[in-house]
C-alpha cells in the first residue's frame, strides 16, 4: 500500500534546483536594476532639478531670479551653488531689479499613502505663504491627490498667514486645519471633503516647517537680501 | 510549417479582438479605471503594461525548463518586477510629469493578473516565439483598451484630446467622465460593444447554419 502511494507521488525537485534557479534568476535580475539605474539617474537628476526650478518660480511667482542658501550651523545662511547641494537648504527668488521678494522652502511629512514633499514661497511683505506646489504624493488617486489640484484648496496657500509671534521665535498663530467651509482666520486650511486626512497633512506639513523656518528667515535677512 | 505560422500569427491577433484583456477577459481592472483618465496617461500605461508582459513572457518562457514547479510563482513575480522596477526608472527618465500622473500605478503592474496569468498560462508551457507573440498581442489589446477608454473620457470630460482642444469653448466638460465613476460608465459602454458585436455575429453565424441546413433538406 505504502509503495503504490510513494509510487504514485511526483519525483521531488531538491532544495539545490530550488535555490539554483531563484538565486540565478534574482542575480540577473538584480545586475539588470542595477544597470538601468545607473544609466537613468543623471537623466532623472536633472529632471528633478529642472522641475524644482519650475516649481520654484511657481510659488514665487513675482520672482525672475533665484539662489540657492544652505543654513549653516551657527544658525547663517550661505549661498551655494549647483544643483547638487545638500544639506538643509532654502531658495531665494530675486525680482528684475534684485530685490528679493521671497523664498521658497521645500517641507515634506506623512500623507495617507506615503510622504507628501513639497515647496511653498513664503513672501516677507505680506507675512505669509504665498503658494504651494506638491512635488511627489502617492495619495490616493481621485480622493487624497486633490491637494494637488484642488483650486479651492490651493486658494488657502494664496495668503497663509505666518507672521512671528512676539518674542519672533515661533509663529504668531500655528497652521491649523479646519472643516471644509469653516475657515474664519488667515492661518486657517481649509479642508478637503473626501480627503480629509491628505488635507490635514498639509497643513502639519507647513506648520512645522514654518515654525522652523520663518524664525530663522527672519533673523537673517540682510544675508539673503544680499544674496544677488 | 504553414500551419505552425498560422497558429503563430493567431497567437498574436486573438489579444487584440477576440480575447481582448480588459473587453473580453475583463483582466487588470485597477488601472484600466484608475489612470485612464486622459488619452496621455491611458496610452502610457497600456504601453508600460505591454513591455513588461512582452518582457516577462519572453524569460518566462526562455527559463521555464530551468525554473521548478515548487518556485514558478515566486521566480514569475521577481522576473515581472525588475522589469516594473527598469519600466519605473525610464518612466522617470522620460517625463517627469507622466511619472507623476501615473502615480503608484507603475508598482502596480507588479500585480496585473494579466502579466501574471500570461506567465503562468501561455508562457510557462510554450516557445519563446509564441509566448513573445502572445504577450505582444495582449500587449498592445491591453493598451488599445485602455486608450479607448482614456479617449472617450478625456474627449467628453475635458473637451480635449491629446490636450488639444477638439470643441468650441462653450462645450460644456462633462466632469463626471474624468471622475472614477466616469471610468465605469465607459468601461460599461465598451464592455456592451463589444459583446453586442459578439452576439450579433454569433446570430448571423447561427442564421447561415439555418439555411445552409435547410437548403440541403430540399
Amino acid at each position: 500500500m505504502s509503495h503504490a502511494i510513494e509510487a504514485a507521488r511526483p519525483a521531488q525537485t531538491s532544495a539545490w534546483q530550488m535555490y539554483r534557479a531563484m538565486v540565478g534568476v534574482g542575480v540577473v535580475c538584480g545586475l539588470l536594476i542595477v544597470g538601468v539605474f545607473q544609466a537613468t539617474l543623471p537623466i532623472i537628476e536633472r529632471n528633478k532639478a529642472e522641475a524644482l526650478r519650475s516649481a520654484i518660480f511657481h510659488v514665487l511667482p513675482h520672482a525672475t531670479t533665484s539662489t540657492t542658501f544652505r543654513l549653516d550651523e551657527s544658525g547663517g545662511f550661505s549661498a551655494v551653488e549647483g544643483d547638487s547641494a545638500k544639506g538643509q537648504l532654502v531658495y531665494a527668488g530675486y525680482d528684475d531689479e534684485h530685490a528679493l521678494v521671497g523664498l521658497a522652502v521645500e517641507a515634506q511629512g506623512m500623507g495617507y499613502q506615503d510622504v507628501i514633499r513639497l515647496i511653498y514661497g513664503y513672501s516677507f511683505a505680506d507675512e505669509a505663504i504665498i503658494g504651494i506646489q506638491v512635488l511627489d504624493s502617492k495619495e490616493t488617486p481621485g480622493l487624497g491627490d486633490k491637494i494637488e489640484n484642488d483650486t479651492d484648496f490651493l486658494a488657502n496657500f494664496e495668503r497663509l498667514d505666518v507672521a512671528l509671534g512676539e518674542d519672533s521665535m515661533a509663529l504668531a498663530n500655528a497652521i491649523v486645519p479646519v472643516r471644509h467651509g469653516e475657515k474664519t482666520h488667515p492661518w486657517e486650511v481649509d479642508g478637503i471633503t473626501g480627503a480629509t486626512i491628505s488635507s490635514k497633512a498639509i497643513a502639519k506639513i507647513l506648520d512645522g516647517s514654518a515654525q522652523y523656518w520663518v524664525p530663522r528667515i527672519q533673523r537673517n535677512l540682510e544675508a539673503l537680501q544680499g544674496g544677488e | 510549417m504553414a500551419a505552425s505560422t498560422k497558429s503563430s500569427t493567431d497567437e498574436f491577433i486573438k489579444g487584440l479582438w477576440k480575447e481582448n484583456p480588459v473587453f473580453v477577459q475583463v483582466l487588470g481592472m485597477c488601472p484600466a479605471l484608475a489612470v485612464s483618465n486622459s488619452a496621455r496617461n491611458a496610452l502610457a500605461m497600456g504601453l508600460a503594461t505591454a513591455f513588461v508582459l512582452v518582457m516577462s513572457n519572453m524569460v518566462v518562457s526562455s527559463l521555464r525548463r530551468f525554473i521548478p514547479k515548487e518556485v514558478r510563482i515566486a521566480t514569475y513575480i521577481l522576473v515581472i518586477a525588475t522589469f516594473v522596477t527598469l519600466v519605473d526608472y525610464v518612466i522617470q527618465a522620460i517625463s517627469l510629469d507622466l511619472y507623476k500622473a501615473l502615480g503608484a500605478f507603475i508598482s502596480l503592474i507588479v500585480v496585473n493578473c494579466l502579466i501574471l496569468g500570461r506567465a503562468e498560462a501561455f508562457a510557462s508551457k510554450n516557445t519563446v516565439v509564441r509566448s513573445t507573440l502572445d504577450g505582444l498581442g495582449m500587449g498592445i489589446g491591453f493598451a488599445f483598451a485602455l486608450f479607448s477608454i482614456g479617449a472617450v473620457r478625456e474627449i467628453f470630460g475635458s473637451g480635449s484630446l491629446f490636450g488639444m482642444q477638439l470643441f468650441h469653448d462653450r462645450f460644456q466638460d462633462w466632469v463626471v467622465m474624468i471622475l472614477p465613476s466616469g471610468g465605469f460608465f465607459t468601461l460599461a459602454a465598451w464592455l456592451l460593444l463589444f459583446n453586442w458585436v459578439k452576439q450579433r455575429k454569433l446570430r448571423g453565424e447561427d442564421a447561415g447554419a439555418l439555411a445552409l441546413s435547410e437548403e440541403a433538406a430540399r
